[in-house]
């Protein structure tokens, strides 16, 4: 069946993140993460024994901090930690706004409660992810349909342009995202199961990287399309793209295609010339293929002279978190124009030059990049500009 | 069924058995599609079926996928958490893993149709017309697909529909929400 | 040897679910990757599973993979040295 668009142009809205936050291993708001960066702390740690695996490294947030931070918020005690992190990551920015019919509720994440198909005791529904959402949006009093983003480790990303997309059809005013995912037997087999697990904590685009470190966080952000919200130091989304590699569904495009392309397509919306760009927080997953494949498609784009870092050791892959969570850090980087070093790197690793941020440093950042890439051949980028 | 035309039929038989009929009556040649697990299976000979006549081979094809489900990958996930449940016999599948993830059915078709373009996939409790149609509507508006192939894939045990739609700058039918609720209960 | 190749090609069949293949089409040299079977990376892991499950045989270096699967000759040669069930 074919049908004609009835949007024959958009009204160019501009779309802004005012409010951020973040749960973490490293601490359950922006400031106390930022702090924890600044002196390159991170949330990996060693674990012993789970399921089959011996031992593993990965970036796990403490449950009893979690339980005792929720205590304070609510007495209710039928979330999962999850969910509960969820609502600790969202919270602090709901009692700054109002949730209108017009709010969008953006939730981003690959496998929610999947946990839960451990027992089996627990009815299947349980993992659904649109149950999950629901749960959350009921929590703080949504009205609209959760609208679930799942789309891999691109997950994150994806979630900001989808919320800002929405904003611009005219159907919602502003919207909050936010994003979770969990460390389970489920995910850490499977990678393990995919030899792409790290031996050590992982060394995004360093010589001897050889696999990811996986992590658990929450993220959340509020875009909004009103002006009189806006004040300095927030960021506007300018531009945006996902596009597929159509190559592999596990592997990334040798030629980075498909991130080439998302990239493209973000500045040509934004119609930004590249040479602005001032830093990209980049998906640096520390496998072999990831890490060059992105670049590639930096040298393929003339940016690989900006300044580029991952946070992956510092925080482990968050899967559906990751996208969201790093663009809050590179939200606090532009605001305190501080580029932060890219933990576990040492040695170039990759075969194209890239400018990987090897000390904290002072730069004024006004336009920044972030991207990410996953399985299904998944790629998206999405530029901000910081309004001043 | 195609514009409302019935293009294949087989009654009583498993998901598997069904779709292995239809891809033998459709005549496609693509032996990956015994490596897919169902919902990219189901995914996968409903766009068949539509972008067999739309992709121009050789061509840059910029044809969006925006599919949306109810239950996510949790068929396969379900699947894979047997392969890790008994200690004795632990044998993860990576071939079983890399499916936990939906939108690897929109990574199978845009490999198959090398379609280098927009996508995303989306959960919802139930199929939510209203989204697609402005997700949809954006992506052209924007210039960002030429056109967007919407879908509903859902699969969970048995239990299975897809409803894929194509949407156009122009063509036959008004895109708005009513419309493509009656396509979806048809 | 010669029925622990015909057992492996049926194996790789079923595994990897090549649904067009028929054991008697599967030459003992054929290369599994590349022009022959066209196996690609995941099949690749799914034969280092299928090593550990019915040949109780762990394979820690997926490098080794390569040499290993080459073709059905090589695998049932490094079975049969390594095999434990």
């Amino acid at each position: 069946m074919e049908a004609k668009s009835r949007l024959a142009e958009v009204v160019v809205k501009n779309v802004y993140i005012t409010k951020t936050n973040c749960v973490t291993p490293l601490g359950f708001d922006v400031a106390s993460n930022w702090q924890a960066l600044l002196k390159g702390q991170s949330g990996i740690q060693r674990f012993e024994k789970l399921g089959m695996l011996e031992s593993f490294y990965a970036s796990v947030v403490d449950s009893d901090k979690i339980d005792t931070a929720f205590a304070s918020i609510s007495d209710k005690n039928h979330f999962t930690k999850l969910e509960k992190m969820l609502i600790l990551a969202l919270m602090p920015l709901i009692g700054q706004y109002n949730i209108t019919n017009k709010t969008a509720f953006v939730f981003s994440t690959t496998k929610g409660n999947i946990g839960l198909l451990e027992d089996e005791n627990n009815a299947v529904e349980g993992a659904h992810l649109a149950v999950l959402a629901k749960k959350i949006s009921s929590f703080f009093g949504f009205s609209t349909e959760p609208i679930v983003v799942s789309n891999a480790c691109v997950s994150g990303v994806l979630a900001i342009a989808v919320a800002k997309r929405m904003i611009q059809t005219g159907v919602y005013d502003n919207a909050f995202v936010v994003a979770g995912d969990a460390v389970s037997e489920f995910v850490l087999s499977g990678f393990n199961s995919f030899q792409a697990m790290s031996e050590a904590p992982c060394k995004p685009y360093d010589e001897e990287r050889n696999g990811v470190t996986l992590g658990e966080a929450a993220a959340a952000v509020y875009l909004t399309s009103r002006e009189t919200e806006v004040r300095p130091g927030a960021v506007k989304v300018i531009g945006d793209g996902a596009i597929n590699d159509a190559n592999h569904i596990s592997g990334p495009s040798r030629t980075g295609e498909g991130l080439f392309r998302s990239i493209e397509s973000a500045f040509a919306e934004a119609g930004v010339a590249k040479e602005k760009l001032d830093y990209i927080s980049a998906h640096g997953t520390a496998t072999l293929y990831n890490d060059e494949m992105e670049a590639v498609a930096f040298n393929r784009l003339g940016i690989n002279t900006v300044s580029v870092n991952s946070l992956k050791a510092f925080y482990g892959h968050t899967l559906g978190a990751s996208g969201l969570l790093e663009t809050v850090i590179a939200i606090e980087s532009a605001r305190n124009n501080q580029l932060i070093a890219s933990k576990g790197f040492a040695k170039m690793g990759v075969s194209q030059p890239i400018s990987i941020i090897t000390k904290n440093e002072e730069k004024e950042i006004n336009f920044f990049l972030k991207t990410a890439s996953g399985f299904g051949g998944c790629n998206t980028a999405v530029l901000f500009e910081k309004v001043v | 069924m195609v514009n409302g035309v019935k293009q294949f039929e087989l009654e009583q038989a498993s998901f598997s058995e069904f779709a292995k009929a239809a891809y033998k009556n459709f005549n496609m040649d693509y032996p990956k599609f015994f490596k897919m697990d169902n919902l990219s299976k189901l995914a996968f000979l409903a766009s068949e079926i539509i972008l067999g006549s739309k992709v121009k081979e050789g061509e840059e094809n910029n044809i969006a996928l925006v599919f949306a489900n109810q239950s996510s990958s949790l068929d396969t996930d379900v699947k894979y958490q047997g392969s890790i449940a008994d200690k004795e016999n632990y044998f993860p599948s990576p071939a079983v893993f890399v499916y936990t993830l939906p939108n690897i059915c929109i990574g199978e078709i845009s490999i198959r149709h090398k379609l280098q373009s927009e996508n995303a996939f989306f959960v919802f409790e139930d199929f939510n017309a209203e989204f697609m149609t402005n997700y949809a509507d954006l992506l052209l508006a924007t210039n960002k697909a030429e056109k967007v192939l919407c879908g509903w894939v859902e699969y969970y045990q048995e239990n299975y529909k897809a409803i894929l739609y194509m949407v156009e700058k122009q063509g036959d039918l008004e895109h708005n929400k009513e419309i493509v609720n009656t396509l979806y209960n048809k | 040897m010669e029925a622990l190749k015909q057992e492996l090609k049926g194996k790789i069949i079923e595994v990897l679910n090549l649904e067009d293949i028929a054991v008697e089409e599967i030459n003992d040299n054929d290369a599994l990757f590349g022009d022959g079977l066209g196996l690609d990376s995941i099949d690749a892991l799914e034969l280092i599973v299928l090593l550990d499950k019915d040949y109780g045989i762990k394979l820690t270096d997926p490098k080794a993979g390569k040499t290993i699967f080459q073709s059905v000759e090589t695998m049932a040669t490094y079975i049969t040295d390594n095999r434990t069930k």
